[in-house]
Order: C-alpha cells, then structure tokens, then sequence
C-alpha cells in the first residue's frame, strides 16, 4: 500500500477535492444530479440510476479486489446490524422519495443550479444529521439490535472473495444487458 | 474535446468512471467515495458555531469530529464537478422547480422547498442511522460486498420507491 501517500494530509485534502470533482463531472454527465432522474428511477420510468450504479459496482468490485488481491489497498467495511442498516434505509429510502436526491447527487445538484436542493435537500440533509448526532445516546440499543459487524459475503459464505465476485458481475452484466433489451 | 460539452454521457460509460474513480480512490487515499458523514460533521461544525466546544462533547461529535476531512473535501468537489460539467453544456440553471415536480404538483417554490427540507430532514437521520448513503453504501460498500451495505442500499431503494409511488400515484392522482 502506498501509506507515504495516504499519511500526507494536505495532499490528501488536495485528493479528496480532485475525487469529487471527478465524482460530480461524472454524476452530472450521467443525469443523475437530476430530480426527474431520480424520481423517474424510483417510480421505475427512467433506468438510469441503476444502469449507473450497477456498472459502478461491477467496475469497482473487480479493481478494488484486484488492488487487494497484490497488496495495494484494503477493504473497508461497514459494521452493521439489521437495526442500523435496515431500519436505518428504510428511514433514509423514505427521505429519498420525497427530496428526489441523494446526499452525494444533492451536492451535484447544487452545482447545477438547483435551488430546491441548496435551500431544501442540503439544509435539510444537514438538520436531519444534527437531529440525529443530538438522539444518538437514546438510540444505541436499536441500533444495535441484530448487530452482525463487519462482514462480508465471501466471509459469511466462507468462500474466497472470487467466488463471489465471478457469478455477481455475470449476474449484474446480465441484468444489464436484459434491460437495454427490453427497453428499460 | 467536443466529448466534454456532451449533454449526458451513457450510463455505462459514468458507471464505469465510477468504478475506476473507488480504484483510485482505494489505492492513493485508502477510503471509499462517502458522502453523508460529511453531512454530519459539518451539522457538527454548525452547533459549535452557536454553542461553542460544548457541541464536542456530543458522543456522536466525538466519533465523527466536526473536522474538515478528505471526504469533506470530496462533497465540496461534487459541487464543483457538477458546476464544471453543467456549465460546459450549457445547462446551467438556477431553478427552483424540477419539471417533473411541477407537473404533478405545480410550479410555487414555496412548495417544493418545504417538502425538499423535509425529504432532506427524513434522508439525513435515516443516512446516519443507517452509517452511509447511496454512494457509501450503495456503490462503495456493495462493491466491496458488504452485508450491511447491501442490506442498506435494498432498504433504501424499497423504501424509496414506495414512497415515490405513494407521493405521485397514489396520493397526487
């Protein structure tokens, strides 16, 4: 792993800003800054959301394994429960029907011109998370409930990550392929 | 360059930028592309605006502190991008009102704004209750095959199309 890189601070602010930027160009191109988008994703009229993350994640699962599979990058994974992680999308899959963004595609947004997702998604975003920060203490048992840690599929299959990886991605490009078959 | 002043790109093509940009994103920093624990820090940087160090002494402040990170700096590069991206084709746009909301609901800003806060509200508790968004879950942690991240991104997505279909065909028909 490159860790003089990682350790650098101030390259890595410089870093992070340059991702975005890239993540924002790509978010804009691919329409998905756009609430039309969006909604049209989640009323199941407009594929292109999930045509992008899809494409993202195989892309993704396959480099970053790669990088992990010679030594230059490790996994990070998210600990959870199903009181956390369930609970918790559903909560936020709630949010995402009404505002129309996301807190990254709301970010892209803003740099579109959006007012609604300046003055309402972002401000909004940013309560809701304060909100949550002030409740935290109260709400650490059900976050807790059904905790599972940090696990992965290959680990919870207990098989080697690209046994996993290999079926998914055929899978997914599948999918992919049926969709712009029929349409979607 | 004409490639750059494109309208849209195919979705493959940004899906698979995507992809690459979690390559080098785990290789040169060793984090995942994250978005809403930025959203956190800065509600944290907020209150210590009003309320001094006290806003610190939250538990929750004290594992997220309100710290400008590299994640902070890659929401603030989505602004930028998008800007970037808009701006060359042309699309740049103040507007209040995205088309499809006006025509179910109509045009007044007031209207859209109070339900974009509140969608906002919803997303953002549900974001930290549930440890990561769309992208930190739903591409980051899924391509890493996270169990709790594709829990999450399913969770979102049910929930999420639910709610659309009961705001625009149910409710507004």
């Amino acid at each position: 792993m490159l860790k003089k890189i990682h350790c650098h601070s101030s390259f890595q602010l410089c870093l992070g800003l340059l991702t975005g930027v890239v993540f924002g160009f790509l978010l804009h191109k691919g329409g998905a800054t756009r609430y039309d988008v969006i909604v049209g994703q989640l009323l199941l009229t407009d594929f292109t959301v999930v045509k992008i993350m899809l494409s993202a994640v195989v892309t993704g699962m396959i480099g970053v394994h790669a990088l992990k599979s010679v030594g230059l990058a490790r996994l990070h994974v998210k600990s959870g429960s199903f009181g956390s992680s369930v609970i918790g999308g559903l909560i936020f899959g709630v949010g995402f029907g009404v505002l129309g963004y996301c807190p990254g595609t709301v970010a892209g947004a803003v740099g579109q011109g959006s007012l609604d997702a300046l003055f309402g998604g972002f401000v909004g975003i940013l309560i809701g998370s304060w909100l949550f920060a002030a409740m935290y203490p109260k709400l650490r048992e059900i976050l807790n409930k059904g905790y599972f840690g940090e696990i992965t599929l290959p680990e919870l299959l207990g098989v080697n990550a690209w046994a996993v990886i290999a079926p998914l991605s055929a899978a997914i490009i599948t999918l992919l392929f049926w969709m712009e078959k029929s349409g979607l | 360059m004409e490639w750059l002043r494109a309208d849209q790109w195919s979705p493959y093509v940004v899906g698979a930028g995507i992809g690459i940009l979690s390559w080098l994103s785990f290789l040169l920093s060793d984090k995942p592309l994250a978005c809403s624990t930025t959203f956190a820090r800065t509600s944290g940087m907020i209150e210590r605006l009003f309320r001094g160090k006290k806003a610190q002494d939250r538990p929750y402040y004290k594992k997220f502190p309100p710290v400008i990170d590299w994640q902070w700096m890659l929401v603030l590069g989505v602004i930028i991008g998008a800007f970037i991206s808009a701006k060359l084709s042309g699309q740049f746009q103040l507007s209040w009102v995205p088309s499809h909301w006006q025509a179910a609901v109509g045009s007044t800003p007031f209207v859209r704004w109070i339900a974009a806060l509140i969608g906002g509200i919803i997303m953002g508790f549900g974001a930290r209750w549930a440890g990561g968004c769309t992208s930190g879950h739903g591409i980051s942690g899924t391509l890493q095959l996270a169990i709790s991240s594709w829990l999450a991104a399913l969770s979102f997505f049910i929930a999420g199309i639910l709610t659309a279909m009961l705001i625009f065909r149910v409710l507004l028909t």
